[in-house]
Formats: structure tokens, sequence, C-alpha cells
């Protein structure tokens, strides 16, 4: 973590990052293994495993059958007998496929058992919308596993936390689900070399303002920061907290600034009732940052559909820059 | 365990002895009678504290069972592993559990084996290699080939059994464990207790084939059919299983064609199958009768020795009830321990 920002970086995609990540997981621990579709020779549909079959060999990179479920339930029980498996989900999506080894084996596990095992296992899943794949590639179904106590989520939004979330992931003795957008596969930035751990459970600022505190997951930190740049040209200077992880929520860190800001944005791409921003609005609600609210809380979220195929549907799907700025302004302008 | 049985001068010379009598010794074979009235008497006790409203929620028992649990067990090691079922107190015992906190956990007390956060559907002791009965059909079948999974990188030795019923035959988790143990050459062995009934739809009614152990076919591995209520017939065939396992070859299917006395739970009137039907099973083909029976013959044992098992067992029951009654609850305050690892 704080020794990472001393030690050089380069510039690295977040596939990229994702992919060193693993390497040095498994560099790391001879524990440490990969399962999922396709990700050996053909390296990931989402080319994110790469050539790693060829560093570490198809027993450490393992392509499955096509057997979400099945193959979900052999990485929980190699977990709970001591390996560190990751395993790759090909489109989150297919998490539907394998809920019942993620929501009631891999999750209740350790409590239904009264602390007898853990479940160290990693589960990585390539979500959101934006490619054109339509209603049964494209989900942001994270609030789903948020949902579920015994598990951990996180949705990291750069290349440096790709690769720092995904070794604390390894590291972490209980089940962690990291959900990577898929757009945000070729995105570049900055990536220490080496070793280090981001940690599980906070949320970062990544542009400090006062007048309204944007929160933003994965892929709408990104556009949020478009939008608090331009908003920055008309004057309108506002907080963007990437929550990076949803369970558990960094709770703190957003009640602190909204006391600060006294407004509050949610944006993010999963369906909005009952999404992410349900759980972050309600925090508030039920904080002391209430008192401080001078505004109605506002959520931007997926739309109340399927993701439609057609490009033009499909970006009124999920909040967009503008709609971010426009949002944002009304809020800040008192027009909410 | 692999020692083989001095013949007995008298009833069983010159017999073509099976396989159960050449290979364990007299006094594994008592002990095995032993376990079979432990689990026996476990569930009339766990049915008793349950009528008595000492223990809460429903539970699963496997009386009319106990051979196919103590017949694949005791070919196992204390350090192989199993995946058990909703009915699987008969497993947990089987696999080396002490019945007093399988009871302490039914009584949801912080001695049971769970630390009364589990209950009679998720009794594990992972202490010595259960790794949980499971409350999901067929849950527990892909977390037994992850563990081979983990035998087989660790090169551990170890074998894993994965015990399910007849229901889960039809759940793709069964098909999808059975295909990748099969194409891993996975130390598995994968115990099929057909009782029959997943709950009140009859194995006929509900599966294609007419044997379940047809299914391995399909993942070409050995299935294999047992009278699941002869102690020697799967004891046997989880002899050969394990040793396949042990050897790398891969995977195995047995079936064993039994029967539950009870009641799919507690709240099962029994209206799918007639009061015929259970009384002959109960009376011509019961377990543990047959395997007295057998001993008995064989001069492994007699009147008086299986009496003095039983009420040894009686004494080991009364005490785990007891044991269980006294122990404290756990605090509500504790209520989201074990939810997370504790971490420094």
């Amino acid at each position: 973590m704080a020794a990472a920002e001393e030690t050089p970086t380069r510039e690295l995609t977040y596939a990229q990052a994702i992919q060193e990540a693993m390497a040095i997981a498994m560099e790391r621990d001879d524990r440490v293994f990969l399962m999922g579709e396709d990700i050996g020779v053909y390296g990931g549909a989402f080319q994110v495993t790469g050539d790693l079959v060829e560093r570490f060999g198809p027993e450490r990179v393992m392509d499955t059958p096509i057997s979400e479920l099945g193959g979900a339930g052999v990485a929980v029980g190699a977990a709970v007998t001591g390996m560190r498996p990751i395993f790759e989900f090909q489109f989150s999506d297919f998490a539907t496929l394998a809920m019942e080894q993620i929501v009631n084996q891999a999750a209740k596990m350790r409590y239904m058992l009264g602390g007898a095992v853990s479940v160290p296992v990693v589960m990585r899943f390539p979500a959101g919308s934006g490619t054109g794949a339509a209603a049964q590639h494209s989900q942001s179904l994270e609030a789903w596993l948020g949902h579920v106590p015994g598990l951990k989520v996180v949705q990291p939004a750069t290349p440096h936390d790709a690769k720092g979330l995904l070794l604390a992931a390894v590291e972490d003795p209980d089940p962690v689900m990291i959900f990577e957008h898929k757009l945000l596969y070729k995105t570049k930035g900055p990536v220490p070399e080496g070793y280090y751990t981001t940690p599980i459970g906070k949320a970062e600022i990544r542009r400090s303002g006062s007048a309204l505190t944007l929160v933003a997951t994965s892929i709408m930190v990104h556009k949020a920061l478009e939008a608090a740049e331009k908003l920055a040209q008309e004057g309108i200077e506002i907080e963007v907290v990437d929550l990076r992880c949803i369970r558990p929520m960094d709770r703190k860190t957003v009640i602190a600034s909204v006391c600060k800001t006294s407004k509050l944005l949610c944006v993010y791409e999963g369906v909005k009732t009952l999404g992410v921003g349900a759980e972050i609005s309600a925090m508030i609600a039920e904080s002391d940052a209430f008192d401080y609210l001078d505004a109605p809380i506002v959520r931007l979220g997926g739309a109340e559909t399927p993701i439609p195929y057609n490009p033009e549907l499909e970006k009124a799907t999920v909040p967009q820059v503008d709609d971010i700025i426009s949002a944002a302004r009304d809020l800040v302008m008192g027009a909410r | 365990m692999t020692k083989r049985t001095q013949k007995q001068a008298g009833a069983s010379e010159g017999r073509n002895l099976p396989f159960l009598y050449r290979h364990y010794s007299h006094e594994q074979l008592r002990d095995a009678l032993r376990k079979m009235h432990l689990i026996r008497q476990f569930e009339e006790g766990a049915e008793e504290s349950y009528m008595r409203g000492l223990v809460h929620g429903t539970m699963h028992l496997s009386i009319g069972q106990e051979a196919s649990a103590v017949g694949i067990c005791m070919g196992l090691g204390n350090e192989d592993q199993i995946t058990s079922t909703h009915r699987g107190h008969g497993h947990c015992i089987a696999k080396g559990a002490e019945v007093k906190r399988m009871f302490a956990e039914f009584f949801g007390k912080t001695t049971g084996y769970c630390r009364g956060r589990g209950g009679s559907m998720h009794i594990a002791d992972v202490s010595t290699g259960n790794l949980g009965a499971n409350g999901i059909v067929g849950g527990g079948i892909p977390i037994a080939v992850g563990a081979a999974l983990t035998a087989s990188k660790m090169k551990t030795g170890k074998v894993v059994v994965s015990f399910f019923g007849d229901g889960a035959n039809n759940e793709g988790a069964f098909h999808e464990a059975l295909n990748m143990a099969s194409v891993w050459k996975l130390p598995v062995i994968f115990v099929c207790e057909n009782n029959q009934y997943g709950m009140s739809t009859s194995v006929e009614r509900s599966t294609a084939v007419k044997d379940i152990a047809e299914r391995a076919a399909a993942y070409s591995m050995p299935g294999v059919i047992v009278d699941g209520n002869v102690l020697s017939e799967v004891s046997e065939a989880a002899h050969a299983a394990i040793e396949r396992a042990r050897a790398g070859e891969g995977p195995t299917l047995i079936e064993c064609k039994t029967y539950r006395h009870r009641g799919h739970s507690k709240s099962d009137r029994n209206r799918y199958r007639t009061k015929e039907e259970i009384e002959e099973w109960k009376n011509s083909r019961d377990p543990i009768a047959l395997f007295e029976a057998e001993l008995l013959e064989f001069g492994v044992i007699d009147d008086d020795g299986i009496a003095e098992i039983r009420a040894g067992v009686e004494q080991e029951i009364a005490a785990g009830i007891a044991f269980a009654k006294e122990s404290p609850s756990p605090e509500i305050a504790n209520l989201e321990k074990y939810v997370y690892t504790e971490q420094a």
C-alpha cells in the first residue's frame, strides 16, 4: 500500500494490471491457481489471463468445461481445503448459473460451520455494458452479491486498484468477488511494479471539492471525473469518491465527505432500483450526515430495463457524462 | 485398517467369505456394528429430543441407511474427506465425530460442532474430515471435487467421498461435478444413497435411467450398484473405488440402494409410499439386523457381545444428550462472529 507509492510505476492497462497481479500471486504462493473458461491458450475472453498458461502451465491456469456452477463449486472446495483459487467467470452474467455455490456455499460455509473453515476463494467477474453484447452479457450484478453477508465485493476503477485489490483478495481469508468493468480493460494508468495490496473496504477520494459529493463505482468513477473537470470550468468543484468496495462499504469516508459538501449524488451502472446507490443513500440518511444535507439525495443508475443491443439504446441505459453534469449542476444550483 | 481377518475356526471355516470378513479384523467388524448402532440410536435420540422440544427446526433422519455411511467410511482414513447431505448425521458419526458435540449442535449450544450456527443440516466435523452436511441438494458434490483437486495438486494422497441422495442425480451440479472429476481424474468417490424418494417423488417418476449408477457411463467412470443395506457389499465397492482413486485412476460412482425408515423430514405424512413397503424394508432388509445375522453366522460376535454393544451405545447417547443439555447457549452479542475470518 504505502510502500507502493515509492516503487517505480509504469503505465499498464487495467487488463495487464490484473494479469500482472495474478502472475505475482502465483509466483509468491504455490497454492494460488487460476480456473475459468478459455483462460488457457485462448487467454481469456478479454485476454486478461493472456499468456499466463505459457508461464505457469495448464495445471495452474486451468481451463474448465463450460460449467459455471460446478466450476465455482470446485473452486470453493479447493479453497476450503487449502488452495487459493482465482476463478474467472467469462462474463459476470454467468454468475447467475453459479449463484448456489457463491451464495449458499462460499458465503456461508464459515458461518454454518461455526468458524471451523475459511473460504479464501477469489472470483472475477467481467461486468457492464458498452460492448454491444446485449442483455445477457452486459449486466452489472454486483449489488446482488453485495447483499450477501460472508462475501466481500470490490469494483476496482483503475489499473492500480485492479492489481492491488486482486492481490489483497488473494491474501484475504474470505471469498472476495471482483467486478471488473469490461470497458476498463483497455484503459491505462500508472501501476507500481512488484507486490502491493490495496485495502479492501477503503474508498478513495479521487478529486476534492466542496460543492457536492459524488460517490461512484467502477467505470462511473471515470465518467464522474470527466464531469467534474467540465463542471470545474463552470466554477463548480465537486468531490469524487471512488467507493472501490461495496461490501464492506467505507461508510466513514462517504459520511465525512457528505458532512463537508452537504450534497450527495450517487452514480453507478447497475439498475438504479435496489442498487448500490440505494445503500449509499440510506447509509447517509441514517448517519450524522443527514443533518448536513441541504438538498435531496440524487441517484443516477442504470435504467429499469435489460441492456439493449442498439448502441444508442445501450448508451441511454446507463448514466453518461452529460447526465452526470446536469444532475450535479441541478443539485448544486438548487434546482432539485 | 487393512489388516486381514484371521479366519475363525468353526462357523466360517472353509467358506468363501464376503469381502468384509476377509479384509477387516473381528475387532474392526465389531466396531462397525457399534457405529451402526451409534447412528441408529443417535437418530432415535435426536428424534426424541425433537419431540420433546429440545431441538428446533427440522431434521432428516437416516435410520435404515446406516450400512452405506459406515461401509464407505470404514475404508477411509481420518485424513480423507467427505461432503455430506441434509441427511448427514450418519456420515458425520461414521467419519468419526463425537455424538455429544453433535447433540450439542442440535441443541444450538456453543459446544456443538458448529457452535450452534449450523444445526442438523450443516453438521460437520472438519477435524475428522467431514467438510459438512449441506442444505442444498447436490451442493456438496462440486465442493468434494474441489477438495479432490486440492489433494491432487498438493499430492496429499487423500481421497474425498461425496455422499448425496437419489434426488441430487437430477441436479446440474451432479453432472458438472462428475464430468470435471473424470476429465481431471481426481481422487473422488461419488456415493449415491438411493433411498428411492427425493422427498415424495420416486426415482421412477423423476429419473430417466433405471439405475442412477448408469449415469457413470456418461462420464466415463465405473458405476457400481450395491445393496446399500448390506455392509459387506458397500464396503467392497468402497474399497475398490478408494484404491482406484488413490492410484490416480479417477472417480467412481457407487449407488447404494437403500431406504429411509422415517419420512423425509419432520413434516412428512408418508402419503407417497405404503405402510407395507415401509414395513417390508424395516422387517426384512434392516441393515443392522442383516449385519448382526452375518456376524453371528461367521462367529465374529455372540448375542452377549451384541447386547454389550447396544448397552454401551445407549450410555454414550444418554451422556451425549446430557452434555448437550448442560452446555451453554451462544451469546447474542456474538451473532456476527464467524461471518468473516477474524484478522489480527
